[in-house]
C-alpha cells in the first residue's frame, strides 16, 4: 500500500484563516465578522490587511447573522466567525430565516467543532452541527480534513454563490492533502482504492481512517478511504460506486452519529443499495473536559476504532 | 408629491386592502397592520427615496424598508402593490397555496419589495444594520429604513442590535418602534413590560424621537427631523404610538385583533367605515 507523505503539522482553523486572507485579495466584496473571537479563528491576518473590511461583532451572535445577511443583500460575501458551537445551536433560527430561507450568500466559519476542542468540555464541543446545518434547505455542508483542504475549501465557498457551513477545527493535526489543490465543492476525494471495504469518512477522522486501511492492509484486508469533505451535497456517484464494489460500509466521523455523514450515507445507501454499515462517530452522549487524543479514545473515534468497525461489518457481508 | 389629504386617501385604501385580505383568507393580523397603515403609506408613497419599477435586492442608491414584524405582512402587501411593485390583483392571493404573499414576508417566492424573511420575531434590526454597514462601505447615503413592533422587543436579539447599531454608529438608520402597547396575550404592561423606552435608547447613544403614528401631518414632520438627525454619529429611533386596528372602530383599542380575521357581518361593518378612494383589488 502506498504510504502518504505528511507535509507538515497545523491546525484546521489556521487553513481558515490562510484561505480568507487569499479570497479577500482576489475579490474586494469578501468581508469578515467575528464575536470576539479573532484569535481563534486565526482572522487576524485579514483583518490587518482589510480593516475597513473586518467587523467586530463582539459577543453577539445571533446580530452577527442579521448583520451576515444585511450585508449579503447588498453584494457584499460575509465570512462569520465563532466556534462552531456559537455559529450554529445558539443562532439555527437566524440561520434558519435570515441566511437559509431568504437565500442569502453568507459564509458561516465554525472553528473548535467536535471533541477535539478539548479541555472547555462539553459546553463547547458541539457534536450536532452537521445535522443542524445539512437539515436546512440549500445549506452546503464542507467538514476539510486538514490545513491544505480547509484553506482549499475557504477559497472554493468565496467563489461559491449560497449559504455554506465551513466546520473545522482546533488540534494541529498532520496535513497530508496538496498544497495546490483545487477544492471542488460536493466532489468526494478517494484517498486508497481497495475491494473489501469502503470507508467514508470527513474531517479529523480522514488522517485516521488512513492509517486504518494502512494497518488493516497488513492484514490483507483492502479498504477503499474517501474523503467526504462535502456532507451536502453529497456525491452520491462516487459512494455508490465505491459499494458496488466492497458491499460494506464503514463512516468515520467526530459528531454523532445522528444527523452527521454516516446518517446521510445510509440514508442513500437505503434507497438505493441496502449494505451492511458500521458507525464511528458519538453515540447520543455529550463530550468532556480532557485532551484532544484523550477524547478521541474515549469516545470511540480513534484508528482502533475504524479497525474494529471494517471487522465487525466485513463479519455482516 | 401627494398631499396630506392624498396620503390619508391611500392609507384609507391601504386599510380597505388589509381586512379585505385577511376575510377573504379567514386568516393573518389585521390589528397592528391598520396601526402601521398611515406610517407605510407615507414611507412608500413621499418619504422613501425608491424605484418600485426596477427592484432589485441591492438597492444602490435606493432607500431600504425592513419589516422586521412581519405578522403585519398585509399592510407591507399592500404598499407594495399600490406603489407599483407588483399588480395589485395579486393581493387577492395573500395567504393562499402557490402565492407569492406567504403569511410573512420572504425572499423565497420572489416577491418584488422583499429583501428578507421576517416572521420570527427580533432578527430585522441586525438585517438591517448589515444594510447600513453596507452603505456605509459602499458610500451610498441612502436610508435604511427598519420597523419593529413593541412586543417584539422582549426577543434578546434586538438589543444585540441596538447596542451594535449605537456603538459603531450606524447613524443611516431610522427605526421606528410600533408603540400600540399590545401584544398577542394582553397589554404588554402585564405581560412582560420594559416600563418605558427612550431611556433604554438613550442609553445605547441612540437618537430619540416619538410621534402619533396615526396623524399624517406628525408623521411626516418626525421623518423631516430624522432625516436631520442623518450622520450625526447615533441611530434614529422613533418611537411611534399607534392604535392598533386603527381606522375600524370596533378593532381598536385591544388585544384581541392582533391576529384573527373579521367574519362577514365584521368584514361590512368594517368596510362602512373605509371608502374606496382607489380601485379595490
Amino acid at each position: 500500500m502506498q504510504s502518504i507523505e505528511i507535509l507538515g503539522n497545523n491546525d484546521t482553523r489556521s487553513g481558515f484563516g490562510a484561505g480568507l486572507l487569499e479570497a479577500g485579495k482576489q475579490n474586494s466584496d469578501i468581508v469578515a465578522l467575528c464575536a470576539d473571537l479573532t484569535g481563534s479563528l486565526k482572522m487576524d491576518a485579514f483583518k490587518k490587511e482589510f480593516p475597513t473590511r473586518f467587523y467586530q461583532m463582539g459577543i453577539a451572535e445571533a446580530n452577527m447573522m442579521g448583520v451576515a445577511a444585511g450585508l449579503a443583500t447588498s453584494g457584499k460575501i460575509p465570512f462569520t466567525g465563532t466556534f462552531a458551537n456559537f455559529s450554529t445551536g445558539r443562532v439555527y433560527d437566524q440561520i434558519r430565516q435570515s441566511i437559509a430561507y431568504s437565500g442569502k450568500n453568507v459564509k458561516i466559519c465554525a472553528s473548535h467543532a467536535g471533541v477535539t476542542l478539548g479541555e472547555d468540555g462539553a459546553t463547547h464541543q458541539i457534536l450536532e452541527d452537521l445535522g443542524l446545518m445539512k437539515m436546512l434547505p440549500g445549506m452546503v455542508v464542507i467538514n476539510p480534513c486538514d490545513y491544505n483542504q480547509t484553506k482549499a475549501a475557504t477559497i472554493a465557498i468565496a467563489n461559491y454563490e449560497g449559504p455554506c457551513y465551513l466546520r473545522f477545527g482546533r488540534p494541529k493535526v498532520p496535513i497530508f492533502t496538496a498544497t495546490d489543490q483545487v477544492f471542488e465543492i460536493g466532489k468526494a476525494v478517494t484517498i486508497y482504492e481497495g475491494t473489501d471495504v469502503s470507508i467514508f469518512c470527513t474531517g479529523h477522522l480522514v488522517w485516521k481512517s488512513i492509517q486504518a486501511a494502512q494497518s488493516l492492509a497488513e492484514k490483507g484486508i483492502s479498504a477503499e478511504v474517501i474523503n467526504i469533505h462535502t456532507i451536502k451535497p453529497l456525491d452520491d456517484t462516487v459512494v455508490l460506486n465505491s459499494v458496488c464494489k466492497t458491499k460494506c460500509v464503514v463512516t468515520a466521523e467526530e459528531h454523532m452519529m445522528n444527523g452527521g455523514l454516516g446518517d446521510s450515507i445510509c440514508q442513500l445507501l437505503a434507497r438505493n443499495l441496502p449494505t451492511p454499515v458500521e458507525m464511528v462517530g458519538v453515540n447520543d452522549t455529550f463530550g468532556e473536559s480532557g485532551t484532544p487524543d484523550q477524547l478521541m479514545a474515549k469516545y470511540g473515534l480513534d484508528v482502533i476504532d475504524v479497525m474494529n468497525a471494517v471487522e465487525r461489518v466485513l463479519a455482516r457481508k | 408629491m401627494p398631499t396630506v389629504q392624498e396620503l390619508q386617501n391611500i392609507a384609507t385604501q391601504v386599510r380597505k386592502d388589509i381586512v379585505r385580505m385577511v376575510h377573504a383568507v379567514q386568516s393573518g393580523h389585521p390589528g397592528g397592520s391598520l396601526g402601521c397603515a398611515d406610517y407605510l403609506t407615507a414611507l412608500y408613497f413621499q418619504i422613501m427615496n425608491h424605484n418600485p419599477q426596477n427592484f432589485t435586492q441591492e438597492a444602490k442608491n435606493e432607500d431600504v424598508f425592513i419589516l422586521s414584524n412581519g405578522h403585519i405582512s398585509p399592510v407591507l402587501y399592500s404598499v407594495l402593490a399600490r406603489s407599483g411593485y407588483f399588480p395589485v390583483a395579486e393581493l387577492a392571493t395573500f395567504r393562499k397555496l402557490n402565492s407569492r404573499l406567504q403569511g410573512h414576508p420572504t425572499t423565497h417566492e420572489g416577491l418584488p419589495g422583499i429583501r428578507i424573511a421576517t416572521g420570527s420575531l427580533g432578527q430585522g434590526l441586525s438585517v438591517a444594520s448589515g444594510m447600513a454597514l453596507a452603505k456605509k462601505s459602499n458610500n451610498d447615503s441612502s436610508i435604511i429604513y427598519v420597523n419593529m413592533g413593541d412586543g417584539e422587543l422582549q426577543e434578546g436579539q434586538n438589543w444585540e442590535a441596538i447596542m451594535y447599531a449605537g456603538h459603531y454608529p450606524l447613524d443611516n438608520i431610522i427605526a421606528t418602534i410600533d408603540y400600540n402597547k399590545q401584544q398577542i396575550d394582553g397589554n404588554i404592561i402585564d405581560i412582560m413590560s420594559f416600563t418605558e423606552l427612550r431611556s433604554k435608547f438613550e442609553a445605547f447613544n441612540w437618537q430619540v424621537l416619538e410621534m402619533n403614528g396615526n396623524q399624517m401631518q406628525d408623521i411626516l414632520d418626525t421623518n423631516a427631523k430624522a432625516k436631520a438627525f442623518l450622520g450625526k454619529g447615533k441611530p434614529i429611533v422613533i418611537l411611534m404610538h399607534t392604535e392598533m386596528g386603527a381606522g375600524v372602530d370596533f378593532m381598536m383599542g385591544s388585544h384581541e385583533w392582533h391576529g384573527i380575521p373579521p367574519n362577514d357581518a365584521q368584514l361590512e361593518n368594517a368596510l362602512n367605515q373605509l371608502p374606496s378612494t382607489l380601485q379595490d383589488f
